[in-house]
């Protein structure tokens, strides 16, 4: 099991370096440097020269070369789990998976036969995250401190909405950032703390409407974060499991914001905005994580025999504050 | 490349199938019927475009993305989006005749192809007229990959991979659209316009900001002289039988 686990979260890195791709090719603009779908310049996927790995082909055909071995991965990871996973919704994420990465390459290759329209050019962003989600999922709960845990699973259902709520918050903000990334409304308001030099933009339209509601969105998560890491550290400081994500997350949306406000100041450096996409992935995995760990109770009874000796054990139920 | 083709195709077809919908194949204008110049009493309009005040300076194209790009085009490829001579000539502005043009007149379409290149890892040239129904010619002399993207608003958007050494590709444009931009997406700086026309009165300024087109009917004419980055400048022209004057166009001024 420890390599299925292995496996998964090799998953996981891969996904989120195909994401950071992805994002590198809306940053530079390239996304029809490469006209022809499947194939690149009537080659081959795998037979394009590195020669032509030039400009923004780099980029796209980059992109496309990581998400073949992503789509590879995902199909061994279904493979793997049908072999070594008892747990049937285990394996279902594993199928659900692999049908979102079906669906996401198509979507990638759509958008580039249809010149990029927002509508499809979004949702192959906001399924990305949600492919993202359950490569997350299954490291998760293939994880032994999933199957076999160190001490009985917290049991904390306002901890649980929170981090529900959180999760939610963080993929509609995603969704809002694609929005404003494929409409190109990055830049609608070029000022940062203020919009046009006031707490409210002076003036309105579609653009400005997204890219403030993006802003907006950011606070109503950042006050999400603080909620569920307050909630962590004041309830279940001992416990590891939620008190390192709990950190890991306040530094991440803290970085998150921070590249927010740098991708307006340097006019989206290529790199700046990269790492903001990037981020906003990691931000919505760890909010996911902690989700599934505070209903780990619900979701999933520990492992009996031969996994682990917990089975009776329980609950670790929280001081409802 | 012909297989890869059919399964695009057969890609394309399906997402037709099934309702996504798809622009309708484009097709070369009708052969014309009706009034033609005479000859006779037709004249040419011609003048200058110039650009008053300081000329912005040009940009420095950072090739470094791609080493055929850089080792083709110097040490310091500079922008070819504003070209302005010493003496203020503007270089690359579209005049044409904008209205005034009697509806009843119709103009064959040439057969000989334009051709647009991609050379040194720039569109040559960057600014172009040509006839609805003419073909257009998309080469790549380059030893690199580029692809060339129509962004049109009323025609058809296409785009296509052109790699080193193969045939030039043909496209058609089938309505009148003033201006066509044109952009390599491989290499982000790589820009052109080109204006689509119903009529032949049409021309592209000269390094000294000249332009002329000729066989113009006696009639008086808005004529437009676009810049892609300056805009647009409007003058009216009256042609005598046999005769015009000079038309002047100033962008600037400051």
């Amino acid at each position: 099991m420890i390599w299925l686990h292995r496996y998964a979260r090799l998953l996981v890195a891969a996904t989120l370096l195909l994401v950071a791709a992805g994002g590198m090719v809306t940053s530079t603009n390239s996304g029809l440097s490469v006209p022809d779908w499947p194939t690149t310049y009537g080659y081959h996927m795998f037979s394009f020269p590195l020669s032509g790995m030039v400009g923004g082909i780099f980029y796209e055909h980059g992109h496309r070369l990581i998400a073949s071995v992503v789509g590879m991965l995902t199909i061994g990871l279904v493979i793997f789990l049908w072999r070594a996973e008892s747990r049937a919704w285990v394996r279902r994420l594993g199928w659900l998976a692999l049908a979102a990465v079906i669906v996401q390459g198509t979507l990638g290759g759509l958008t580039v036969l249809f010149f990029l329209p927002d509508a499809i050019s979004i949702t192959h962003a906001g399924l990305a995250q949600i492919f993202f989600c359950l490569t997350i999922s299954v490291a998760l709960v293939t994880s032994t401190g999933w199957r076999r845990p160190a001490a009985p699973p917290v049991d904390d259902e306002l901890l649980g909405r929170r981090a529900v709520a959180l999760t939610v918050a963080v993929y509609c903000q995603i969704l809002l950032g694609a929005t404003m990334r494929h409409t190109g409304a990055g830049l609608a308001i070029p000022d940062f703390p203020l919009s046009y030099g006031r707490l409210i933009p002076p003036f309105w339209n579609p653009a400005i409407a997204i890219h403030f509601a993006h802003r907006l969105g950011a606070l109503v998560v950042a006050t999400l974060v603080l909620a569920v890491v307050w909630r962590i550290l004041t309830q279940h400081r001992s416990r590891p499991e939620l008190a390192r994500p709990a950190w890991f997350l306040l530094a991440a949306v803290a970085g998150q914001i921070t590249l927010g406000a740098f991708v307006v100041l340097t006019g989206k450096n290529e790199i700046v905005n990269t790492l903001h996409v990037a981020m906003g992935a990691i931000v919505l995995g760890t909010s996911l994580f902690l989700a599934l760990r505070a209903f780990r109770v619900r979701l999933d009874q520990p492992s009996t025999a031969p996994l682990g000796s917990l089975s009776h054990a329980k609950p670790h139920r929280a001081h409802q504050a | 490349m012909v297989t890869s083709r059919l399964r695009s195709l057969f890609l394309l077809s399906a997402v037709v199938a099934f309702g996504c919908g798809s622009p309708p194949a484009e097709q070369p204008a009708p052969a014309p019927a009706g009034k033609s110049v005479d000859p006779s009493t037709a004249h040419a309009v011609s003048g200058r475009v110039i650009f008053k005040g300081k000329a912005p300076a040009r940009e420095v194209i950072k090739m470094s993305s791609d080493p055929s790009c850089a080792t083709g085009s110097g040490q310091k490829p500079l922008s070819d989006a504003v070209l302005v001579a010493a003496d203020g000539a503007l270089q690359n502005a579209f005049v044409y005749i904008k209205d005034g043009l009697d509806p009843a007149y119709t103009f064959a379409a040439p057969s000989a192809p334009v051709v647009l290149d991609q050379k040194g890892c720039f569109f040559v040239p960057r600014v172009m007229g040509l006839r609805v129904g003419q073909p257009l010619e998309m080469a790549n002399t380059d030893p690199t990959f580029h692809n060339i993207h129509a962004l049109p608003k009323q025609n058809r958007e296409f785009n296509h991979g052109l790699a080193p050494g193969i045939p030039p590709m043909r496209h058609t444009f089938t309505t009148p659209e003033v201006m066509v931009r044109f952009k390599c997406d491989v290499h982000g700086w790589m820009a052109a316009h080109i204006g689509v026309m119903a009529h032949p009165f049409f021309a592209v300024t000269a390094a000294d900001g000249t332009f002329s087109f000729s066989g113009v009917p006696p009639g008086t004419y808005t004529v437009d002289a676009w810049h892609e980055v300056f805009g647009t400048q409007t003058a009216r022209v009256t042609v005598g039988a046999g005769e015009s004057s000079p038309l002047s166009f100033s962008f600037g001024g400051t």
